[in-house]
């Protein structure tokens, strides 16, 4: 014991830097740390510890996805992350539900207020003034106006949204706010809501628009003037 | 609709061809001129017997036993099948069917392998009705049903039906595809003492043709219209007056481009249905303040027949309790397409002590399989649907609602269960609780997932559905599983029939365990599992005594599939690959093969290479 430490005092500079140096220091280097814990760095330390229960972590995640080595119909391959199956990689016929079932869940609206459960898509049709052809987004990918604008730009490029502020909605209160963000951006986007009315997109909490909104047209600003207003009683109503 | 239902019909109506049939039939071998009826040859008359009890066999599996007593048993076997059944439409050719059988009325056709309904199977595959729909025209001008599942269907091929067949009465197609309203459009117009027409979740193309209205004026003798699976619009119209001609109609059930209104309309003039399918389930523009809308639940109470109902194609529930009159009655509710809450389902199912099969989707929760399983005592079968159908969605239903189910439904015989969580332990207490189940699916949507609350695999669960569920004839198994899982079933699945793998097993022996355990096996699918050529030599004793077996993205090799090929002439054993894909030498991406006395087919596609 006396060399071995007498041995490790000697060598401590080097111990240290190697320990330091060797951050995968794994298996071996680990257990001369652990036996010498005034020599070894700290970092490598709890390195090691962290590596061994990553280790784990893989070796269970191994026969878990051994079977997943077999050329399974993965359209992109998938990450061999054994903790979680990779989010949104779709296996070719798996679940196994029939084709027309999905379509048909997949277009059917949510029904109800309380659709806090429904996880079903909710799919609207998006038009732009100008462009040639629609588009249709499903508004539960995303959790809040900026994700949705920033995916409306990416669908139609020459679209900008203009900033929705701390809250993330837009301030009807303050008029000469309003009238800046629609003479400023070339474009706005409003949406019809169950209503069947036509409104300044940002106006209602986010939730409360992904379960109101049936349609999204993206408008030139000058237009979509003609809403605000109505769009401002609407919104003094509900106060 | 399960394919191992042994239907039972009334007797045959053709009693009196008896008296024909025995005077051309020879006796065995007595060579003598006149084969009268009055015959004193006691072999003539046994004859005669035979065949008049025969026609009473009604089991197929009983009539191909009696077939293989001796020659003369097989002739008068042959003689008096009218309903002629063969589940792989590849495994005897047309030629040799109407060969053996002369006086078919009813002919049942299988095509496609089950899991071509989930795109594993790359289009145009084959299972073409067309040589069979030529030659039942020339064979069975008396032909009068039809029922096929997983073919392609030519709208030549229905004109074949309607225009060769003289009294043609029923056609039922499901899961078919390859014809449109046009075909429908030819078929209808020409049947004139048509009773049935099923489509049932089958691809019809919209040729833009209203078929409803080439139904023939007049009365009709129609019983059954089915077309729920139908998506294009049809002419209400004349779906209204064909309704009101039809007084026989019993089963009527509609596609989603009919709206509530139009269901009253047709409700309050067929009464008598017992089965309903409502179509959309919802307003065809949303209703305003002041307008009257029909009373709803008057129209269900005066259907006082009506024990089946489905449909609900695109629910606004609001409209729910206009069924309450019916509830007490039904025996089948399918809610399969219906998004409702757990609230909204339980005033209905609370009234519907004498349900016995129920389909629904899982946006009912545990909460609501519990109300299921505290109303519904008679139940026989369940389904399950999720609505969210992808690995890593919400789970609204659990371990909780099956344990639930188990000790509410205690006459439980099938079930399809789809969630993203289960435990060995629910499992476990619907194998005990359940004892009469002959179908049990679980699909765990998570591939490999473990029982989340041991993080043990789903072996013991499964070992115990097959240990205690003695009648049991068919299973699908999901979640982490292992080669014990296999090792169970082949052990104690004495009687499994059709047994479905996915994702599951460590090696060979898995496999071995089930080919070398099962003798009913008939129908064994299985995709991206490990097992290889090793594993698929040890099934040879057995796969002449099966339907087929699919094997995908497992790990076979051409030559491993050629051994087999050509260990045994009677299989054909089919290689089929993506159709984007190149020829790989290396692997084998879809086996399927099958018994058949034909050889290999003549309308191979590219992309299936026969070994």
């Amino acid at each position: 014991m006396a060399n071995v430490l007498g041995t490790e005092h000697d060598l401590n500079f080097k111990e240290t830097e190697l320990c330091l140096g060797l951050p995968g220091g794994i298996g071996g280097g680990g257990n001369e740390v652990d036996s010498s814990p005034k020599t070894s760095g700290k970092r490598g330390f709890s390195e090691t510890v962290d590596l061994k229960l990553n280790l784990q972590a893989k070796e269970t995640g191994m026969d878990l996805n051994k079977n997943l080595d077999n050329g399974s119909k993965e359209k992109p391959v998938s990450a061999k992350d054994p903790t979680k199956p990779p989010a949104k990689v779709q296996v070719v016929g798996w679940p196994p539900v029939r084709s027309y079932r999905k379509n048909v869940m997949a277009s059917n609206k949510t029904t109800g207020e309380e659709s806090e459960k429904a996880s079903s898509a909710a799919f609207v049709k998006v038009s732009m003034d100008g462009a040639p052809y629609l588009r249709k987004v499903d508004l539960k990918m995303y959790k809040s106006y900026q994700e949705l604008s920033d995916a409306l730009a990416k669908m139609f490029s020459s679209f900008t949204m203009g900033n929705y502020g701390s809250q993330g909605m837009i301030d009807f209160m303050n008029e000469s706010k309003l009238m800046d963000l629609l003479n400023s951006s070339d474009y706005v986007p409003s949406y019809e809501d169950k209503d069947g009315d036509w409104m300044l997109v940002g106006d209602v909490p986010w939730q409360m628009f992904v379960d109101s909104c049936k349609r999204l047209r993206i408008m030139k600003g000058s237009e979509a003037i003609g809403l605000a207003p109505r769009a401002m009683e609407k919104c003094k109503s509900r106060a | 609709m399960s394919e191992d239902d042994e239907r039972q019909q009334s007797p045959p109506s053709d009693l009196d061809f008896v008296s024909n049939k025995a005077r051309n039939c020879n006796a065995t071998g007595s060579g003598s001129g006149h084969p009268e009826f009055q015959s004193a040859y006691p072999d003539q008359v046994l004859e005669n017997v035979l065949e008049n009890v025969l026609h009473f066999l009604t089991s197929k599996r009983d009539r191909n036993a009696a077939s293989l007593v001796c020659k003369s048993w097989y002739r008068v076997e042959a003689l008096t099948r009218s309903e002629l059944f063969i589940g792989n439409c590849y495994a005897v050719s047309p030629a040799r069917a109407t060969a053996r059988f002369t006086r078919v009325r009813a002919l049942q056709l299988k095509g496609k392998p089950r899991f071509a309904d989930f795109n594993l199977m790359p289009p145009d595959w084959g299972a073409h009705f067309n040589p069979w729909a030529l030659a039942m025209a020339k064979a069975y001008p008396w032909l009068e049903k039809v029922h096929l599942k997983r073919m392609t269907v030519t709208d030549d091929d229905l004109a074949t039906l309607a225009l060769l067949l003289l009294g043609f009465k029923e056609l039922v197609l499901v899961c078919c595809d390859g014809f449109g309203t046009s075909g429908l459009a030819i078929f209808v117009n020409e049947c004139r003492q048509l009773k049935v027409l099923d489509l049932i979740d089958s691809e019809v193309s919209d040729d833009e043709t209203d078929w409803i209205s080439c139904f023939p004026e007049g009365e009709s003798h129609l019983e059954s219209l089915i077309f729920d699976c139908v998506e294009c619009h049809i002419n209400f119209e004349a779906l209204e007056r064909l309704v009101a001609n039809s007084p026989s109609l019993k089963k009527l059930r509609l596609n989603r481009y009919v709206s509530i209104g139009q269901l009253y309309r047709l409700m309050i003039r067929a009464p008598q249905l017992t089965h309903l399918g409502t179509g959309s389930f919802s307003p065809s523009e949303i209703a305003g303040q002041g307008d009257q809308e029909p009373d709803y639940v008057n129209a269900f109470a005066a259907c006082k027949s009506l024990v089946c109902l489905s449909g609900f194609r695109e629910i606004i529930p609001d409209y729910l309790p206009a069924i309450y009159p019916v509830c007490a009655n039904l025996t089948s509710l399918n809610f399969s397409y219906a998004n409702i809450t757990a609230e909204q389902l339980k005033p209905i199912i609370s009234k519907c002590h004498k349900l016995q099969v129920f389909w629904v989707l899982d946006s009912i929760c545990d909460e609501g399989l519990q109300a299921v399983a505290a109303t519904c005592k008679e139940l026989r079968e369940l389904r399950v649907f999720p609505v969210d159908p992808r690995e890593d969605g919400d789970g609204p239903v659990s371990e909780v609602g099956l344990q639930a189910i188990s000790e509410g439904c205690r006459k439980l015989q099938s079930i399809l269960y789809f969630c993203q969580r289960m435990t060995n332990a629910a499992v476990i207490a619907m194998s005990k609780n359940c004892p009469d189940l002959v179908v049990f699916r679980l699909c765990i949507m998570g591939r490999h997932r473990a029982d989340p609350v041991t993080g043990e695999p789903m072996d013991d669960g499964f070992g115990a559905i097959v240990m205690n569920c003695k009648k049991l004839t068919r299973l699908a198994v999901s979640g982490l599983l292992t080669d014990k899982a296999f090792d169970y079933i082949g052990q104690h699945g004495k009687l499994v029939r059709t047994l479905s793998v996915a994702f599951a097993g460590d090696s060979d022996m898995g496999l071995k365990y089930v080919l070398e355990g099962c003798p009913q096996l008939q129908k064994l699918e299985i995709r991206d599992s490990p097992f290889g050529d090793a594993a698929l030599r040890s099934g040879l004793h057995h796969y002449y005594n099966m339907r087929f077996l699919w094997m995908s993205s497992c790990r076979l090799t051409p030559s491993g599939c050629q051994e087999i090929a050509r260990a045994m002439p009677r299989l054909v054993v089919e290689v089929i690959r993506s159709a984007d894909e190149e020829e790989m030498d290396d692997a084998v991406e879809i086996l399927y093969m099958y018994r058949s006395l034909e050889g290999p087919r003549t309308d191979l596609p590219k992309f299936v290479t026969i070994l």
